[in-house]
């Protein structure tokens, strides 16, 4: 996949030197306690190839599968002011970002890229619950908005993935705003007549759920997924009523009227691609499609082609995204 | 029979004097006690007047919960006249933690929504202590589609501990009936004024808090968690809700600082709660007032100004 390197050298030369994971860690599954070879897991997609539990993935590893070869562009996000409320519990909020950054190697808790999901043009934003749990602040709010003008301004839909435990209590009321906010910016694709699409991962609450993540014009959730507002401990402790099997899983939701679908993570990308298509009137998706990026791939057609193609494909290619490592 | 809360006891037993004074000189009127009695008077008074100055925000946290703050019900009788409750969401229930429907306003029509906890045991369960299920949002969905297609502002009041956490509420998808909710005080092109009376509990609040203009009396509270949950989450602890309160800056002072109000209302010495209609009064004056910058806006201007009024947050500091 050489052909990469030409194409949004800086992105994708600093992902793929970003994290260096040792080669034979293994992980144990949150869910059913096997013990997984690292590079089975990332291969997987970190779902447990055992049990299916689908374990929190990076934004960047999410979007390194999602996006046509790997390749996305990251979309600048506005610099919120730090700490507004000098905030301090048993530790400060500026020591508990810090570490949260050297922690992810990332800046904050959403990361918004812009690419093409099967040949159609796209902007992703997805949520890092490894990042202070992904907690809803000014910075996540911030990078929805951008999100949500970078699609209107290319006129493409946004797909938002979804994951944390709410607001970001450390931020008080402004990460309350980010409700208000993060829905201004769903009311612009709205209005330019774009599709705005949820997909919501373990776990997905509070004001985050209670907000831009169940506006999508289609919701979809990972299997097994938490989703609520209040969470089952919370509603055992003040009410005390006892809770159904699969409460607020994402099978529990479907049943309940609340999802369009529950896909796994190893289709989503597929799913996505069929479902953006339809809803920008693009024509059938054919299959296979690793395009070769038009820089690299300039080869004159030996014969005339009968009608314009409407996008390159690599004939052999193989539909299947690895995520690169480097 | 006044409620002290417990920062008011030094005041309970000034009062407490005074009151057996009097009694003793009902019973014995030759006791020359009325001067002793005006002289407590005058103590208890200024005691108040000094605490009231200087709650801090734990304090005033338990001041917005007092029993015997004026309720939205109370609001509505005293704000409004012709007022023709509207019920139930069309898809599964009224939900009476929500009151809302038709009324006058200085004889402009007008459609108010607002929190209701109750005020004694019947009436706080018929109102579920002020926290909506799904079914609650849904109803002012449907308020907020009303005004907007009959041209009525809308006014909301802002009383609840947070939405409810119930099985039912979950499964019938509260998480998204307070999305819809936000979106449509988002959408609707009618002037939209709103008034935190006394607890504005995270999303519950949001739901029908995104007006033009957002005023909170004095001693209420915003806040996007309670103290108690956020010091069990953070400090693993939820006794420690005195310094969660003061850490989240939820009181309408630093509210406004943060430009996420824009006026604060002020309470009459001693709180909401020790003169009602004195506060509904000053209410009244801020609703009209604020209803007042908004008349003569477009419905295309007063979106896209709420819009931008929202997406602009965040650019003040309180360090
Ligand atoms: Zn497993």
């Amino acid at each position: 996949m050489n052909w990469i390197s030409n194409y949004v050298k800086p992105t994708i030369n600093s992902l793929f030197s970003r994290r260096e994971v040792p080669e034979n860690l293994w992980r144990k599954c949150d869910e059913c306690g096997t013990m997984l070879f690292h590079r089975e897991l990332t291969d997987a997609l970190m779902v447990c190839p055992s049990c299916q539990h689908h374990m929190a993935i990076s934004p960047r590893a999410r979007f390194e599968a999602l996006f046509d070869g790997g390749a996305f562009v990251t979309v600048p996000v506005p610099e919120p002011l730090a700490d507004p409320l000098g905030f301090r519990d048993q530790k400060r909020y500026g020591e508990r970002m810090r570490e949260a950054r050297r922690k992810t190697g990332e800046h904050e808790a959403m990361l918004v890229g812009e690419g093409t999901i099967g040949q159609a043009e796209v902007v992703c934003a997805a949520q890092d619950f490894s990042f202070m749990g992904g907690s809803m602040g000014m910075a996540v709010g911030n990078a929805i908005i951008a999100a949500a003008e970078r699609a209107v301004a290319k006129h493409c839909p946004l797909i938002l993935f979804a994951a944390a435990g709410g607001a970001r209590m450390q931020e008080g009321i402004l990460s309350l705003m980010q409700m208000p906010r993060t829905t201004v910016a769903v009311q612009m694709l709205r209005e330019a007549g774009l599709p705005y699409i949820t997909v919501l991962t373990h776990p997905t609450t509070g004001g985050v759920t209670a907000s831009y993540a169940m506006l999508g014009d289609v919701q979809i959730a990972e299997p097994n997924a938490l989703i609520c507002f209040a969470g089952p401990r919370v509603i055992a402790q003040t009410i005390r009523e006892t809770l159904p099997e699969g409460f607020q899983r994402a099978e529990y939701l479907l049943d309940h009227g609340m999802l369009d679908m529950v896909v796994h993570r190893r289709d989503m990308r597929d799913e996505l691609a069929t479902l953006i298509r339809m809803l920008m009137s693009l024509p059938p998706r054919s299959h296979g499609d690793l395009p070769a990026p038009e820089a690299a791939a300039p080869a004159p057609l030996p014969e005339p082609a009968p009608e314009p193609a409407p996008a390159a494909k690599a004939p052999a290619a193989k539909a299947e995204a690895q995520p690169p490592r480097g | 029979m006044q409620n002290y809360l417990d920062f008011e006891k030094g005041l309970a037993e000034i009062e407490g004097k005074a009151e057996e004074l009097r009694a003793l000189s009902r019973k014995n009127p030759d006791a020359p006690v009325e001067k002793e009695a005006a002289a407590l008077d005058q103590k208890a008074h200024d005691l108040l007047r000094d605490l009231y100055a200087n709650l801090d925000a734990w304090r005033k946290c338990q001041v917005a919960r007092h029993p015997d703050r004026p309720h939205t019900a109370d609001y509505i009788r005293a704000l409004f006249t012709e007022y023709m409750p509207l019920a139930g969401d069309r898809n599964f229930a009224e939900d009476r933690a929500v009151l809302g429907g038709l009324a006058r306003f200085d004889d402009r029509p007008v459609v108010v929504i607002g929190h209701e906890k109750g005020n004694d045991t019947r009436s706080r369960i018929e109102h579920n202590f002020g926290m909506a299920r799904p079914e609650g949002y849904r109803k002012a969905v449907r308020l907020m589609d009303l005004a907007d297609r009959f041209r009525l502002p809308v006014i909301s009041l802002i009383d609840t501990t947070g939405a409810y956490p119930g099985k039912g509420a979950e499964e019938r998808g509260q998480s998204e009936a307070i999305a819809r909710s936000t979106e449509k005080c988002l959408a609707i092109g009618v002037p939209f004024v709103s008034v935190v009376i006394g607890e504005g509990g995270s999303g519950g609040a949001v739901a029908f808090a995104t007006a033009d203009r957002l005023a909170m009396l004095e001693h209420s509270v915003y806040s996007v968690i309670s103290p108690e949950g956020c010091a069990s989450i953070l400090w693993k602890n939820a006794e420690k809700m005195k310094e969660a309160a003061a850490a989240l800056r939820l009181t309408a002072q630093d509210l406004l600082k943060l430009g996420v109000i824009d006026r604060v209302i002020p309470e009459p010495v001693g709180g909401a709660q020790r003169h009602p209609d004195e506060t509904i009064s000053r209410v009244r004056e801020a609703i009209a007032s604020m209803l007042a910058e908004l008349s003569g806006m477009a419905p295309e201007a007063l979106r896209s100004a709420r819009r931008r009024k929202f997406l602009d947050m965040g650019s003040k500091s309180l360090v």
